[in-house]
């Protein structure tokens, strides 16, 4: 290559021509190549996880999926997390509600004023601040153990199933601590209803 | 158990540093290495396909206008893809153009490695848009920032005119780090349950008997480069607090580390550079300890909870909840923020907006202080401009001339790291006052009071910090926002990455000082202890009136 030629590849010219095919390789590698073979590879791998975790029941019927809550209007149920989207899935979100806005302050109230409502024979100061708070996806599958077992005496009065039976049920829902050190224990609350809807019937 | 977690955690990352920092070091000191057998035949692939034959070294100049260049293409490429989703294919839940305010908002924040989003994915981008505008640019902004980190590190360790050749460094980033990690990260992500399907939304019957629409799509293949590249942007608007990104707190676990192994890296591969590992060292120990304070008042804060909520009556002693997931609880979710912040990813696990004051206060300073690891690559930048300029400061009390590395810091190079230091407070708190003064702005803030403050300053601090969280109650997918915090973000990446750049272009040309036993040394516990210094005292100093009018004022008045 003579001097002419090795200095025109790098003059600006040159750097705007490899600059625009290098855009439009990685455009093509980064965007296109890479997630394609991710989705190939981890349907091949994983096919539950890779398709959302779904519940089927025994029709087969999609009755939901593991990892994102459902509104529960039946009192007979166990109820999961206040969600500003009511639990729609097609979104999230929450009301981002600072710590010292009125209106937080009003939900709350009225969630307690409804808790005493639904649960009589429970005192407030056993409801779990978890329970009466948004979820930050307004879609948390979760409860914390704690705010599943203050629920028993209304399941346990409406659906006549004994204490007990219940305890046992929010026990085997009770998943514990990832590896035994992260994150919180926790009750998946479709699951446990699930099950709950089979023993009502 | 919480504290436990923490320092598994940090264990952890401290034992990768090491090997990662010395791999970051042998992809780009381009000696001959064992890895280039693994992936040398693709680079020169690459190298073919884009035209690439002279990869002889750069001038400073000539390295900015290349990658200045490729991200304006990539910009232009975008903003079209964006505009024109509606028609274009992989779109199954038929989603419209996107609107051109939001769309250059978009872009921009995407380019300069910052993820605000001013839209919600779920509703706002089509499946082809997430992968081919804002999957590819979690690569090509991370690959920019690293490669520009890089270069920035030749000027200060070697000697002669070039500080290395910006394609080269931008494409191995892509295949030797980048592309690699993502790929095994995404697999073990869909492993633990995070989904990578090109299906439309999932109607479910509930079993109360209501229909339930499920957005799903290739999450994972977003989470991983959304992390590894400390981008941010979510594939859901709730980001990594949906159950979908983020189902659990070991997928929390690894999404924390993938975002922090590869800056918390970048000081021991600068180490290696300077033939002197103590000067990584010394770096990173100035970045932990300033994080390990801002992970304990996160955590504390969080902990002891909303006093407004605590007083109902109500078991509250798990800590404050709202905006949180139970999975996480307090802990993970306190470590989440410390570390998206740290490491300017702007990716959340709970809502910013609904920390306590106090609590919202830790990701606020750390953007504000915007070297507490740092993004991809410019953390480190950021750290060695101040280390720079403890040099200098300490110079001048004991009456010498400045020199860091051996080399002698001159006017030129202070006057570069004046402007680099002085912009990125400028670009917040004046956009900040304006939204303040006019009825465009006001009319986004949601949350009465000092919040309100906290909210507007929060969204140009993480613009500029090339962040991309927010204190999202903000209505901020306005023209007045989209332009504005768009321009910020344009000016808080280019402007100190092209001030760095000339510095290390005018460093690479001087002649070492020879060490003798007057030399300040950078190197020891004294010059951690500058360093950490400085960093705090310039940033009360420019922040302190700010933050006294929102998060501080918030937590004197929540009773």
């Amino acid at each position: 290559m003579n001097q002419s030629a090795s200095s025109s590849a790098s003059g600006g010219g040159s750097i705007l021509m490899i600059a625009i095919r290098a855009s439009i390789a990685f455009i093509l590698l980064c965007g296109i190549i890479y997630p394609l073979v991710s989705t190939g590879l981890a349907q091949l791998l994983f096919p539950h996880q890779a398709n959302g975790s779904l519940i089927k029941n025994a029709e087969g019927q999609i009755v939901g999926s593991s990892l994102i809550g459902q509104s529960f209007t039946d009192p007979a149920y166990f109820q999961g997390r206040v969600s500003s989207i009511d639990y729609k899935a097609e979104a999230s979100g929450s009301n981002n509600y600072a710590p010292s806005n009125p209106d937080m302050l009003k939900r709350t109230q009225d969630s307690i004023a409804a808790w005493q409502a639904a649960n009589p024979d429970v005192p407030i100061s056993q409801l779990p601040i978890a329970l009466i708070t948004n979820s930050g996806s307004g879609l948390d599958p979760h409860i914390t153990p704690d705010s599943a077992k203050v629920q028993i005496p209304r399941i346990s009065k409406l659906t006549g199933l004994p204490a007990d039976t219940l305890e046992q049920l929010v026990h085997k829902h009770t998943e514990g601590r990832d590896l035994g050190v992260f994150g919180e224990p926790r009750v998946n609350v479709l699951e446990l209803n699930i099950e709950l809807s089979q023993l009502r019937k | 158990m919480d504290i436990l977690q923490f320092l598994i955690v940090i264990g952890v990352l401290v034992l990768l540093v090491k090997p990662l920092g010395s791999y970051v070091y042998h992809v780009y000191s381009n000696e001959p290495n064992r890895t280039d057998r693994i992936f040398g035949w693709a680079d020169r692939i690459i190298y073919r396909v884009i035209g690439l034959k002279n990869r002889s070294g750069m001038t400073w100049k000539k390295y900015a206008l290349s990658f200045l260049l490729t991200n304006i293409v990539l910009v232009a490429l975008s903003y079209l893809i964006l505009r024109l989703q509606g028609g274009l294919p992989g779109n199954p839940n038929n989603i419209g153009g996107m609107e051109q305010t939001l769309s250059f908002n978009t872009v921009i924040s995407f380019i300069t490695n910052t993820n605000l989003q001013h839209y919600s994915g779920e509703t706002g981008l089509s499946y082809f848009s997430q992968m081919a505008v804002i999957m590819m640019m979690m690569f090509t902004s991370a690959a920019t920032g690293f490669s520009v980190a890089i270069a920035f590190i030749r000027g200060l360790t070697s000697k002669g005119t070039t500080i290395g050749n910006f394609f080269e460094d931008f494409v191995k980033s892509h295949t030797r780090i980048f592309l690699p990690l993502a790929v095994l990260v995404t697999l073990v992500l869909v492993a633990l349950n995070v989904p990578q399907t090109f299906d439309p939304n999932i109607t479910a019957t509930t079993l109360e008997g209501a229909t339930q629409s499920i957005a799903i799509g290739p999450v994972a293949s977003l989470e991983s480069i959304k992390h590894l590249g400390t981008n941010g942007g979510g594939f859901f608007g709730v980001n990594s607090a949906h159950p979908f990104e983020n189902p659990n707190p070991l997928t929390n676990v690894i999404e924390i580390l993938s975002m922090w192994a590869l800056p918390a890296a970048l000081p021991y591969a600068y180490g290696r550079f300077a033939k002197n590992r103590k000067q990584g060292w010394v770096v990173f120990s100035a970045m932990m300890t300033l994080f390990l304070v801002f992970l304990a008042t996160v955590y504390t804060a969080e902990l002891n909870g909303n006093p407004a909520l605590n007083n109902l009556g109500v078991d509250a002693s798990q800590g404050s909840m709202e905006g949180k997931e139970v999975r996480f609880g307090i802990a993970q979710s306190a470590l989440f923020t410390a570390v998206t912040t740290a490491a300017t990813t702007g990716t959340v696990n709970n809502m910013h907006d609904t920390l306590t004051p106090i609590g919202g206060l830790v990701p606020l300073a750390e953007m504000m202080l915007n070297v507490v690891f740092g993004g991809k690559g410019v953390g480190l930048v950021n750290m060695l401009m101040y280390a720079i300029l403890g040099v200098f400061i300490a110079g001048l009390m004991v009456g010498r001339t400045p020199e860091f590395l051996g080399r002698k810091i001159e006017p030129r190079e202070m006057r570069l790291i004046a402007i680099a230091i002085l912009a990125h407070p400028f670009i917040i708190l004046v956009p900040t006052a304006i939204a303040f003064l006019t009825d465009l702005g006001q009319g986004a803030i949601t949350n009465p009071g000092f919040h309100g403050i906290s909210q507007v300053l929060y969204e140009y601090t993480s613009s500029a910090a090339n962040n991309g969280s927010g204190f999202e109650g903000l209505a901020d997918n306005t023209p007045f926002w989209n332009i504005t915090t768009g321009l910020v973000m344009l000016f808080g990446r280019y402007i100190s990455m092209i001030a760095m750049l000339a510095v290390a272009g005018s460093l690479v040309r001087k002649q070492p000082v020879p060490e003798t036993s007057g030399t300040f040394r950078t190197d020891n516990v004294l010059f951690t202890g500058i360093l950490v210094g400085t960093v705090l005292i310039i940033g009360a100093l420019t922040f302190l009136p700010a933050v006294v009018l929102g998060p501080i004022a918030e937590h004197l008045t929540l009773r």
